[in-house]
C-alpha cells in the first residue's frame, strides 16, 4: 500500500539507546519524519548480534537494522559546541523528543520549552525520574523480573527456573506506552498548541503488563503460580500444548463442551479416519446427544465427568496423530480454538500473513539484495504503515539534516 | 490538570483486555468512552463481567474483578440491536463519535448492519478500528482466538522457553495487554490523521500481526542468515540474544521457589561481580573474556546459582546492585505492589470506586504527564448506569422515552 503515513509531518528526534529505540520506529514506519542522533563513531547497539553472514560491523547488525527502519541517521559529537548547537537546533524544530539512556541526559525540558513551547518530550528510564529505585542498573531481563511478567512464565516443574518471554519484551512495553503517550500528547497540541514533558516508567510498564497475576492481588490478595504453556493461576489447570506428529508443538485450547462441538470433534476423527483406533469414541456420542451441560453439577456427575475427559483426550489424541499446521487448521475450520506453536520465522511462511501482505522487502542497496521484514502491526486503510527505507548508515543524513538546519536560520 | 482527550468521544464496543485494555488507556486521559453492552445476554459477550477474582462472596455480572480493572473511567449505556429502536439509537451515538472500536470475530458488527460503509454513512469521517486475531481479511479470517493462541501462532510462545524443554510461553495473555496497546496506537494514528486531513478510515488490527512484529532480530537472522531460533539448543530466553551477556539469568535463591535475575552487561559488570562475591572461580581465565564466558556458560551459570543459592534473592540483589550491577530478585506480585518503593511512589495502584464493588485498587498507568496526567477514579460500569446520562444528557431523549425503551426491553 502507497500514500502518506497517518504521522507525515511529524518531526521526531530520537536519542534513545535500547529501551526507547523501538519507539522511534512506531512512528517513523507510520511516516514520522525521525532523526536518529548517534556519537560519531555510530550508535552502540551497531555493536549488537546478530550481524549479516556473522560479520560483525557498524552496517551489519541485524538487531540495529530491525529497530531503525525508517529513520535518518546524524551524527553529532556532545563535546563540541557546534554539535551541540546543531542538536539544539534539531529539538527546536522537531515536534517530540524521544530521550532514554545515557546519551542526552542532560537535555532539560524546561530549557528547551523556552524556544520550543510546543515541544513533546518523552523521557524512558527503567525506573522513573526521581523514583526510589531510579539509580539502579539494569536489562530488559531484570526489568521483566522485578516487573511481575517473569513470576508468571515458566513450567509446571518448579525446581526449573521461571522464565523471561523472549525478544526484550520489556523495552517493547516501554516503547510501546512512549508511543502511546507522545500521540496522546500531540493530540492535545493539535487542539491547544501546548507540548509537554512525559515521564515513562519501564518498570512500572511491566508491572501494568501482567494481567491476571496483578488483579488476583489486587482484588482478592492471592498469588498465581506458573503452569507450563498456559495462564499462570491460583489453582493447577491441565496442560494445554501437545507435540504433534511432526514434532511441533500446538495449544489445544478449550476442549469441546458443547454438543455442537462433540459432534465436531466425532466428525473430525472420523474424517481423519481415526474413530475406530479412538476408543472412548462412543462417550463423545454421548456427548453430543446430550441436549446442555450443567457445568454446577460437574462433581456430582460422573458421566459427565468422563465425557469431558474424553474430549480433551480426543484432542489430544488427534494433535499427536496429525501435523501441527493440519491439527490448527482442521480444527479451526471445525470452531476450536487453538493454534499452531510457530517459531518466529515459520510466520514469515504462514499462507495468511503471506496472503495479508506481513512480509515485507526491503531493498540494501549497498549489498544488492533485499532483506524481508516483519511487517505492518496493523493494516491502515488510508495512511498505511511502510518502511520508507532499510535502517540508516552511520550519518547517512548528516548532509542534507544539516543543510535543513542552515536554512532554517540555525 | 486539563485532559488531553476531553474532546473526543468513542463508541465502544470492545470486551475482554485485547479490546478494553484500548479505551481503558483514552478514558483515562478523559475521552469519553461510552460501552455498549447487551441487556438481553447482560453484557456477557464481555466474559470478563463475571469472572474471578472477586472482593467478596457476591457472584454475577457486576462483579467481576477484571471486568472493573479493564473498564475504568467508561461509561456503559445497554442497547439491544435486534430492536429497531436499539439500532437507532446506535446510529444516533454513532454520528456523534470519533471513534468505533471493536474487538469482536471479523464480521459480527458488519452483520449487525454496522460495517465499516454503513458507519461511514453516519459519519463521514468517522474512525473504524477493528481488533482480531487474524484480521478481517485472509484466509483465517474466520478463525477463533484468545491470548495464548495469539501469541502461539505469533512466535511469542515458541520464543520463551529453556533448551530441551517445551514452550513455556506466557503465564498470561500477554498478547491482549500488547493487542490493546497497538489498538489504542491505531485510534491515535487515525484520529492524527483526521486532524490533518479530515478524513477518516477503517484500521484492521490483527492481534497475530501486531505480536510477530515483536520478534524482529529472530526473523532477521532467518531471512539474512538463515539461522532459524528453532534449532538445537533454542532458544534459552533467560540468557541475552541482544547483545551477548553472560552471566545472564534466572538464579535459584534459598528459600523455595525464590528466585534473582543477574546480568552482568559488560567487563565492568563482571569484575565487580568477582569483587562482591569474593569467589575464586569468577578468575578464572575461562571466564576472563565474554567470548570464554558465553562458550563455558553453562559451567558458568552452574557457579553462579551455587553463590545465589545460599543466599536471599532481595539480600544478594541488594548486594548486586550496590556493585552497579543489574540484579533483582524475581517479584512475586505481593512483594512488587505491596512492598516495592517504587511502585508506591509513582501512584502505580490507584484505588477506583466502583457501584457495587466499593473501593478496588487496579492496574494505573507507567507514564506522567507534566501538564495533562491521566487520572482513575470511577470504577468499571454497572450494566447500563449511564444510560440516562447518555441516552438523556448526550442524545437528548426524555426521561419517560427512557424509562418507556428501558420497559420494552431495548435498554
Amino acid at each position: 500500500m502507497t500514500g502518506p503515513g497517518a504521522l507525515e509531518g511529524v518531526r521526531v528526534v530520537e536519542v534513545c539507546d535500547e529501551l526507547g529505540m523501538f519507539a522511534g520506529k512506531l512512528l517513523a514506519d507510520m511516516g514520522a519524519e525521525v532523526v536518529k542522533v548517534e556519537p560519531p563513531e555510530g550508535d552502540r547497539t551497531r555493536t549488537y548480534p546478530p550481524f549479516a553472514d556473522d560479520e560483525p560491523g557498524p552496517e551489519r547488525s541485524l538487531y540495529f537494522w530491525h529497530y531503525n527502519t525508517s529513520k535518518a541517521s546524524v551524527t553529532l559529537d556532545p563535546g563540541v559546541a557546534a554539535d551541540a548547537e546543531r542538536l539544539r537546533a534539531l529539538i527546536d524544530r522537531a515536534d517530540i523528543l524521544l530521550q532514554s539512556g545515557e546519551a542526552g541526559r542532560e537535555l532539560d525540558y524546561e530549557a528547551l520549552r523556552e524556544t520550543n513551547p510546543g515541544l513533546i518530550m518523552v523521557t524512558l528510564s527503567p525506573f522513573g525520574r526521581g523514583m526510589p529505585r531510579e539509580d539502579e542498573a539494569s536489562t530488559d531481563l531484570t526489568i521483566l523480573a522485578g516487573g511481575g511478567p517473569v513470576w508468571n512464565c515458566g513450567y509446571d516443574d518448579h525446581s526449573l527456573p521461571p522464565v523471561r518471554g523472549g525478544g526484550n519484551q520489556g523495552y517493547h512495553t516501554a516503547s510501546h506506552y512512549a508511543v502511546m503517550s507522545a500521540l496522546v500528547a500531540l493530540l492535545y497540541r493539535d487542539e491547544t498548541g501546548q507540548g509537554q514533558h512525559i515521564d515513562v516508567n519501564a518498570h512500572a510498564a511491566a508491572n501494568v503488563t501482567t494481567e491476571a497475576g496483578t488483579y488476583t492481588w489486587l482484588v482478592a490478595q492471592q498469588t498465581v503460580q506458573r503452569q507450563t504453556g498456559r495462564h499462570a493461576g491460583v489453582n493447577r489447570s491441565m496442560p494445554s500444548q501437545v507435540l504433534c506428529a511432526d514434532g511441533r508443538y500446538v495449544n489445544t485450547g478449550i476442549p469441546p463442551r458443547r454438543p455442537e462441538s462433540f459432534a465436531a470433534v466425532c466428525e473430525w476423527l472420523t474424517t481423519a479416519g481415526l474413530a475406530e483406533e479412538f476408543l472412548e469414541f462412543p462417550l463423545l456420542e454421548e456427548g453430543m446427544r446430550r441436549q446442555r451441560f450443567d457445568m454446577t453439577m460437574l462433581q456430582q456427575d460422573e458421566e459427565l465427568m468422563a465425557i469431558f475427559g474424553a474430549g480433551r483426550a480426543a484432542m489430544n489424541f488427534l494433535a499427536e496423530r496429525l501435523t501441527s499446521y493440519e491439527f490448527f487448521t482442521g480444527g479451526q475450520q471445525r470452531g476450536f480454538q487453538i493454534g499452531i506453536i510457530y517459531s518466529p520465522e515459520e510466520v514469515l511462511e504462514d499462507p495468511h500473513f503471506i496472503e495479508r501482505g506481513f512480509p515485507v522487502e526491503v531493498e540494501h542497496p549497498e549489498l544488492e539484495k533485499t532483506v524481508t521484514y516483519p511487517g505492518a502491526p496493523y493494516q491502515f486503510e488510508k495512511s498505511p504503515w511502510r518502511i520508507r527505507r532499510r535502517a540508516p548508515r552511520v550519518g547517512e543524513d548528516n548532509e542534507r539534516v544539516f543543510a535543513e538546519l542552515a536554512g532554517d536560520g540555525g | 490538570m486539563p485532559q488531553a482527550l476531553s474532546h473526543l468521544r468513542i463508541c465502544d464496543f470492545t470486551g475482554q483486555l485485547a479490546g478494553a485494555g484500548a479505551t481503558r488507556f483514552l478514558a483515562a486521559f478523559g475521552a469519553q468512552v461510552i460501552r455498549i453492552e447487551d441487556p438481553v445476554n447482560q453484557g456477557r459477550w464481555d466474559i470478563l463481567r463475571g469472572m474471578p477474582p472477586y472482593v467478596d462472596e457476591r457472584r454475577g455480572v457486576e462483579f467481576g474483578g477484571p471486568f472493573n480493572n479493564h473498564n475504568v473511567e467508561k461509561l456503559g449505556v445497554t442497547l439491544n440491536l435486534r430492536t429497531e429502536k436499539g439500532k437507532e439509537l446506535l446510529r444516533e451515538l454513532v454520528a456523534v463519535s470519533d471513534v468505533v472500536a471493536e474487538n469482536f470475530s471479523a464480521g459480527v458488527l458488519e452483520r449487525w448492519g454496522f460495517g465499516y460503509e454503513a458507519l461511514q454513512e453516519l459519519r463521514e469521517d468517522i474512525i473504524y478500528v477493528s481488533n482480531c486475531g487474524f484480521g478481517h481479511r485472509g484466509p483465517y479470517r474466520d478463525f477463533k482466538t484468545w491470548g495464548p493462541i495469539v501469541q502461539a501462532v505469533s512466535g511469542l510462545t515458541f520464543s520463551s522457553g529453556l533448551p530441551d524443554e517445551p514452550p513455556a510461553g506466557w503465564g498470561y495473555s500477554y498478547m491482549d495487554h500488547t493487542g490493546a496497546y497497538y489498538m489504542a496506537i491505531a485510534i491515535l494514528m487515525a484520529l492524527r490523521h483526521r486532524n490533518r486531513t479530515g478524513e477518516g478510515q477503517w484500521v484492521d488490527l490483527a492481534c497475530t500481526e501486531a505480536g510477530a512484529s515483536l520478534t524482529g532480530p529472530a526473523m532477521l537472522d532467518y531471512t539474512v542468515n538463515g539461522r532459524p531460533l528453532r534449532r538445537q539448543g533454542s532458544p534459552n530466553s533467560n540468557r541475552s540474544q541482544h547483545p551477548a551477556m553472560a552471566p545472564h539469568g534466572i538464579y535459584p535463591s534459598i528459600e523455595e521457589d525464590t528466585w534473582i535475575a543477574i546480568s552482568c552487561r559488560d567487563e565492568r559488570d563482571w569484575e565487580a561481580f568477582g569483587e562482591v562475591t569474593g569467589e575464586a572461580w569468577t578468575q578464572e581465565g575461562r571466564f576472563s573474556d565474554l567470548r570464554g564466558r558465553l562458550v563455558a556458560q553453562d559451567a558458568l551459570d552452574e557457579l553462579v546459582a551455587g553463590w545465589t543459592r545460599a543466599r536471599g534473592n532481595f539480600e544478594a540483589a541488594s548486594l548486586l546492585q550496590g556493585a552497579g550491577i543489574p540484579a533483582t530478585a524475581v517479584q512475586r506480585p505481593q512483594e512488587r505492589i505491596d512492598q516495592d518503593p517504587n511502585t508506591s511512589a509513582w501512584g502505580l495502584w490507584p484505588a477506583v470506586e466502583h457501584r457495587e464493588m466499593g473501593n478496588v485498587r487496579v492496574d494505573g498507568l507507567p507514564v506522567h504527564f507534566s501538564e495533562t496526567d491521566w487520572s482513575m477514579e470511577r470504577g468499571g460500569p454497572c450494566l447500563g448506569e449511564h444510560n440516562e446520562e447518555v441516552f438523556g444528557g448526550l442524545l437528548g431523549h426524555s426521561a419517560e422515552e427512557i424509562a418507556a425503551w428501558t420497559e420494552e426491553g431495548v435498554l
